[in-house]
């Protein structure tokens, strides 16, 4: 607990000295690991003449908290999702884009301008999108899943073969959404209800996991796992069994984003490099890498057709995904949320 | 003189202690009485109401199940590391630091990869499994990964090694004549070990114990991993406020109520090392 203080100070102390160091000229970008392509920096210096530097988070809470406890300093370009975006925002952490620096834009999907956290992208720019559902071995359940509640309360054959996700929101999600409720509830009743039967369904799981899930299935530690559609492409990538299915209940529809810190003293390099990105070449080149839809038209238009086949989930529409709801800062509504949360894990 | 000495000399510990140690909790201890703000951050408007949402059965819940496994690692940290203490201390001195570096060498490698380590050994496709399957000694792979019991392991062999240093250093400052006239006296060698080796070790004991225990129950990353997220220990529940919910304050109070606890449970501990220390010379 001390420790976790010390981090953050420490991480300010760094983070001061870093944009000291790096005032002139070079970009200091935060990404999650290994969600870029290892030569994409090396690229766009060669193209722009502009230094990058490339630091790592491993989610977004990380980011947010050391950007929230330096004010942003060191850093120029920093990827998040939506709604930790727009919390970055209303904390006035994150600088209104330019579009005129940014011409790639128009390469985007036009649904790709109408994201609920940022409609018309004032101070965020989507990387990639897609849905959260479930990443099942077909050659061991025998029903192919159709619905959340088949992990909610699974068949006794599956019962501590399954896992979830752990972070809050994707723990809660599929609850609310076999209840028919809100992905951004803050209604206690609903939360309430969620939390029932999430207590149910925690006697049934092999583990909450947000990182390895996929390596589970493969080794056959687990049979049917809650998994974002990319993720479950690196299980797929090992073992072709693997399928993954947007329950008919739906799903949330996840945006990672970029953005550009409000300290940033290299705006306009930041923006160049977000126009870099959203090149049909870079983009296209970022989706055969990391196996996530790009919320890029041009890129997606040119992507091989065998990876759409290999891997069916990047074939899902612009139009599908915006039937989901995407998710939401809670807001106040968190403290609510975290204790439900906390109620769910301490559960025996 | 004298004075400016003792200043250049102690003046870096107080520094070092002051700067990493009294001046973040005391900022903890302050940003516990904020609040919240919407999005995350600190508003700086005092309150109690964080305290007051700590004293809930939930958390109180959670400090005893975290207690019990920390409590549970630390007996299994003792069985295992006395006997290990007692005969590194009574080697050869020349073969005790082999023996000793053996014993702190998995601390050189990184926490997540020997975590790691345990996941490959103990899942239900893992090491252990596919022999026992194999043997037919089992029929269905056993349950050793994402409980209880995987967490008391992992915890057990990440900080066996604090209980075994303290304990040396306890074990091997009592000489050999204790023993020896203990045995002169008639005493057999589980007596003498009752009588005279154990009471004068226990220092050594509560001091390992106290490490164990203390760093047990802010462990995160091992009920995550090994626990499979599915208990909820201390080191969680304020890693998940500080990070998950953004929620510093509740998370700071939270975390200066655990350091309140420990602090009175290390301060009876050195008290009664203090009493026994003073019996003992007065006898």
């Amino acid at each position: 607990m001390i420790r976790k203080t010390l981090g953050v100070a420490v991480c300010a102390v760094l983070a001061s000295l870093s944009s000291a160091a790096f005032a002139e000229g070079k970009i200091v970008i935060s990404n999650w690991d290994g969600y870029m392509p290892k030569d994409l920096l090396e690229n766009f210096t060669k193209e722009t003449g502009i230094e990058a530097e490339m630091t790592v988070h491993a989610t977004n809470e990380e980011i947010m908290g050391k950007v929230v406890a330096s004010g942003g300093k060191g850093y120029d370009v920093l990827f998040v999702s939506g709604q930790f975006g727009e919390a970055l925002n209303k904390l006035g952490l994150v600088a209104e884009l330019d579009h005129a620096k940014i011409p790639n834009l128009a390469n985007l999907y036009p649904e790709a301008m109408k994201l609920s956290h940022d409609e018309g992208l004032h101070y965020s720019v989507p990387y990639a999108w897609g849905t959260t559902g479930l990443c099942y071995r077909s050659d061991v359940v025998k029903d192919a899943p159709t619905s959340w509640n088949d992990l909610l309360k699974p068949a006794d054959a599956l019962k501590g073969k399954t896992t979830m996700l752990a972070t809050d929101r994707w723990l809660m999600m599929p609850a609310l959404l076999a209840l028919g409720y809100s992905v951004n509830t803050v209604k206690e009743d609903e939360v309430a209800a969620a939390k029932a039967q999430l207590i149910e369904t925690k006697k049934t799981l092999l583990a909450y996991d947000d990182t390895t899930f996929y390596t589970k299935l493969v080794a056959g530690e687990a049979s049917l796992v809650e998994a974002w559609d990319g993720w479950c492409n690196y299980g797929i990538a090992e073992n072709a069994a693997i399928k993954y299915v947007v329950p008919k209940e739906g799903s949330d529809m996840w945006v990672d984003t970029m953005v550009v810190t409000s300290a940033s003293e290299n705006k306009e390099a930041a923006e160049a490099f977000i126009n870099y990105i959203l090149k049909p070449d870079v983009h296209r080149w970022v989706a055969e890498n990391i196996l996530y839809k790009v919320p890029n038209k041009a890129a997606m238009d040119a992507l091989d057709p065998a990876l759409i086949k290999q891997y069916p989930n990047l074939g899902i529409t612009p139009a599908e995904l915006l039937k989901y709801e995407q998710l939401r800062d809670l807001g106040d509504g968190q403290k609510l949320w975290s204790k439900t949360v906390t109620e769910i894990t301490s559960s025996n | 003189m004298v004075v400016s000495r003792r200043i250049v000399l102690t003046g870096p510990g107080i520094i070092w202690i002051l700067a990493l140690l009294v001046i973040p909790c005391a900022l903890l201890l302050v940003n516990s009485f904020f609040e919240r703000g919407i999005y995350g951050g600190i508003d700086y408007i005092l309150t109690s109401e964080n305290y007051v949402r700590a004293i809930d059965p939930l958390y109180a819940q959670i400090f005893w199940s975290s207690a019990r496994v920390a409590l549970i690692t630390t007996l299994v940290s003792l069985v295992l590391g006395y006997p290990a203490a007692y005969c590194i201390a009574l080697m050869p001195k020349r073969r005790q630091l082999a023996y000793l570096i053996l014993v702190m060498l998995p601390l050189w490698s990184n926490y997540l990869i020997r975590t790691y380590a345990w996941m490959v050994l103990l899942n239900s496709e893992g090491l252990i499994n596919k022999t026992l399957l194999g043997l037919g000694v089992i029929d269905a792979p056993l349950p050793l990964l994402y409980n209880d019991f995987a967490i008391i392991v992992g915890l057990t062999y990440a900080y066996v090694p604090f209980m075994i240093l303290a304990l040396f250093s306890s074990i091997s400052k009592l000489g050999p004549e204790l023993r020896e006239a203990s045995t002169d006296l008639g005493a057999s060698s589980l007596m003498t070990f009752w009588r005279v080796t154990l009471p004068l070790t226990l220092p050594g004991v509560a001091a390992g114990s106290v490490f164990v225990f203390v760093l047990s129950v802010g462990n995160f990353v091992t009920p995550d991993l090994l626990g499979g997220g599915k208990r909820t220990m201390l080191g969680n529940l304020i890693y998940d406020q500080f990070l998950t919910a953004r929620d510093w304050p509740f998370g700071s109070a939270i975390a200066a109520i655990v350091i309140g606890i420990m602090m009175l449970l290390l301060t009876v501990q050195a008290i009664l090392v203090n009493r026994r220390d003073r019996e003992g010379t007065a006898a």
